[in-house]
């Protein structure tokens, strides 16, 4: 990932909305910084607006949103909105945290290409952002 | 964890990093410090328990965690449990309450009543508690950020029913500290925040003496990464920052000491969670008695909830947690709690439904009523391997206790970040160490089943209908009161922020008037201004 002429992959893993549960997001940043990549934790209490802001400006390849307090369906529906209007949807999008399975085929649908629910193991997110994210990252 | 050790054999260590021996004898207890702290049971320094009878007297106080959508709802389901043999109340709020704003806050989108009970004003608790009877059933607050309001709130909805709040129980988390490491319900800045648990431990100790104003909480430590030797000796490092506030404003330490409780998790291990109990009663009397020259023996009592145990929980096998959930109200029954909750087997997915949170009950009913857990008091006393596990817990936390203040205290360790980076960094070893096999954990990383014969977990519905019938009773109450005489109350809150005097008063007032939470706390904040986190790994 960062042998010559390429940049790390770069992660925003977000925080959304009041949750305070940030044990798994604090964890998965780990793993991910620890594979290689740079990893932007935004902190808790995140607004739609804020990770999609974040993420147009810093120039994440991934989006990460780590949720565990049930409020997620209506937050993505948000953010989906705002990552097309700030041209990102084509960006790896993913969800982790506890996510139950009745909501893994609409949160597909509102457009996000992976979700982690409780279990998964942390090289199962590296490897699913390295097979996914657009591997030819050029030095800006 | 189990190694390898130089001869060849097993070494084995437990979480706190203390060697466990294969077999312990008189001469395992005399070498860690012999039976010097034991003593009697309701007698410094409270090893075996603060209460000469314990359960014998009183079994502890049945507290399961419970409030959802609209106050009516969550005083259904308060019924519910009080109808099923439970003795006290603890109330889950939702976040946008948690995080001091309104149900029609922007921010409070799609969080209204979905994981606690939504509260606005004084109206959310009158309709809670209705025919609830506040003497015969303690209420515990599980509130943090906006405690100060929520605590008001509570004192309020009493008096206004006839309670006399000289007599009044009840006890509120209102630990803020623990809120920047963990769990994460801060609102404003880390001084102010202090200051505000300052004001209502004071408040409490002059109108409502009875009422235990701060439950510390090395609970949530423990959920974010922590070890149990940390867990404790972090939580009286806490203690010790709000009993100094309060102090540096003149009281002394038998004023308020008595009422301050604690909040501590019960996964892991049972032995080093047992002694991890016992050897924490001993340090926190010693620390009372001799670091703040405590005299009344009330003020040296380590008070506790010890229950919860939600980090042991998985969510592969989730019927199993049922069994974990035993094993760990088992621990805390041995430990000597005064108030119990257990976290339901289905939490790792939702929060309980009315049969999960009848399990809980029932799975502490078993320990009174067939179990013999009632009959005498700190059974394991005298064991070979408690007693010296005891003995090295206490050695272990005072180290900890004392890394802490040499590292500048707690307070400077949360300001800057250097705690939850600590604490974080643990939960990651952990993880890697269960992902490795090297910290087994049944269904995870052992006796795993396939997805398809996992048992299914029932949800809590969560509605959005809850959100619009929230708004509407806020938009009511907010028609139906003297807006004039919100707007001056919400004044003297910032006015006396801004003098640094006690807000409580103002904030009773204000309550009174019902103002809403969402209003108190912006009162605060435009003096205050608002947490900055620190991200730092």
């Amino acid at each position: 990932m960062s042998s010559e002429g390429k940049r790390p992959i770069k992660v925003i893993v977000g925080k959304p909305g009041l949750d305070g549960h940030d044990v798994g997001a604090k964890v998965v940043s780990r793993a991910l910084m620890d594979a290689g990549f740079e990893v932007i934790y935004t902190g808790l209490r995140k607004s739609p607006g804020e990770i999609a802001q974040l993420a147009l400006d810093e120039g994440a390849d991934v989006i990460g949103l780590s949720s565990l307090a049930g409020s997620h369906i209506p937050f993505c529906k948000k953010l989906k909105g705002l990552l097309d209007q700030y041209g990102l949807s084509e960006k790896l999008w993913i969800i982790g945290g506890c996510i139950p399975d009745q909501d893994h085929a609409e949160l597909k649908a509102i457009g996000l290409d992976g979700v982690f629910a409780g279990g998964t193991k942390l090289d199962e997110i590296v490897n699913f952002i390295n097979a996914n994210v657009d591997a030819e990252k050029e030095t800006s | 964890m189990i190694e390898q050790g130089p001869d060849g054999g097993k070494r084995v260590t437990n979480e706190s990093g203390i060697e466990v021996r294969p077999v312990y004898t008189a001469a395992d207890v005399e070498e860690s410090g012999g039976f010097e702290f034991i003593g009697e049971p309701g007698q410094y320094p409270f090893t075996r328990g603060i209460h000469k009878e314990m359960y014998r007297k009183r079994a502890w106080t049945m507290r399961q965690y419970a409030g959802f959508g609209n106050p009516l709802e969550t005083n259904k389901r308060f019924k519910y449990l009080i109808e099923n043999g439970q003795t006290g109340l603890n109330v889950a709020f939702d976040l946008a309450t948690q995080t001091g704003l309104d149900s029609d806050d922007v921010m409070a989108e799609g969080e209204v009543g979905r994981v606690g009970m939504a509260v606005d004003s004084l109206r959310d608790f009158e309709i809670a508690f209705d025919g609830i009877d506040l003497e015969e059933i303690t209420v515990s607050l599980t509130i943090n950020g906006s405690a100060a309001i929520l605590i008001a709130m509570y004192l309020a909805m009493a008096e206004k029913r006839g309670y006399d709040l000289k007599k009044l129980r009840g006890t509120a988390q209102n630990d803020i500290l623990k809120e920047f490491i963990g769990r994460g319900t801060w609102i404003f800045p880390v001084d102010p925040s202090v200051k505000l648990v300052g004001d209502t431990i004071e408040y409490c100790a002059e109108h409502a003496p009875k009422y235990s104003p701060v439950s510390v909480c090395g609970y949530h430590i423990r959920e974010s990464g922590c070890n149990p030797a940390e867990e404790m000796a972090y939580a009286f490092s806490i203690a010790k920052a709000y009993a100094d506030n309060v102090i540096a404003r003149g009281m002394k330490v038998d004023e308020f000491a008595n009422r301050l409780s604690y909040n501590f998790n019960i996964f892991g291990n049972l032995f080093e969670q047992v002694a991890k109990f016992r050897a924490g009663r001993s340090l926190w009397a010693k620390i009372i008695k001799e670091d703040y020259n405590a005299e009344d023996p009330k003020s040296m009592w380590l008070r506790m909830i010890a229950g919860g145990g939600g980090g042991g929980l998985t969510f592969e096998q989730a019927e199993v947690n049922i069994m974990r959930g035993a094993y760990y109200a088992l621990i805390s029954a041995l430990s000597g709690a005064q108030t119990m909750a257990l976290c339901s087997y289905d939490e790792a997915y939702t929060i309980p439904t009315e049969y999960s949170a009848r399990v809980s009950l029932r799975t502490m009913q078993l320990l009174t009523e067939e179990m013999g857990m009632c009959e005498t008091v700190d059974p394991l006393a005298g064991s070979y391997y408690v007693e010296t596990m005891t003995n090295q817990m206490r050695a272990r936390m005072e180290e900890i206790m004392a890394e802490v203040d040499a590292e500048g205290g707690i307070i400077e360790m949360v300001r800057d970040g250097r705690i939850q980076a600590k604490v974080s960094s643990q939960a990651y070893d952990m993880t890697r160490n269960i992902e490795s096999g090297a910290f087994p954990k049944v269904g995870v990383n052992c006796y795993r089943v396939d997805k398809e014969d996992e048992h299914e977990v029932e949800f809590h519905e969560y509605s959005d209908a809850d959100t619009k019938l929230q708004t509407d009773s806020l938009a009511k109450v907010k028609a139906e009161r003297d807006g004039d005489e919100v707007t001056r109350c919400l004044a003297q809150i910032s006015e006396d922020a801004r003098a640094d005097n006690n807000v409580m008063p103002a904030i009773m007032a204000a309550v009174k008037a019902y103002a809403t939470v969402g209003e108190m706390t912006r009162a605060l904040s435009d003096v205050y201004g608002f947490y900055k986190e620190p991200i730092r790994f």
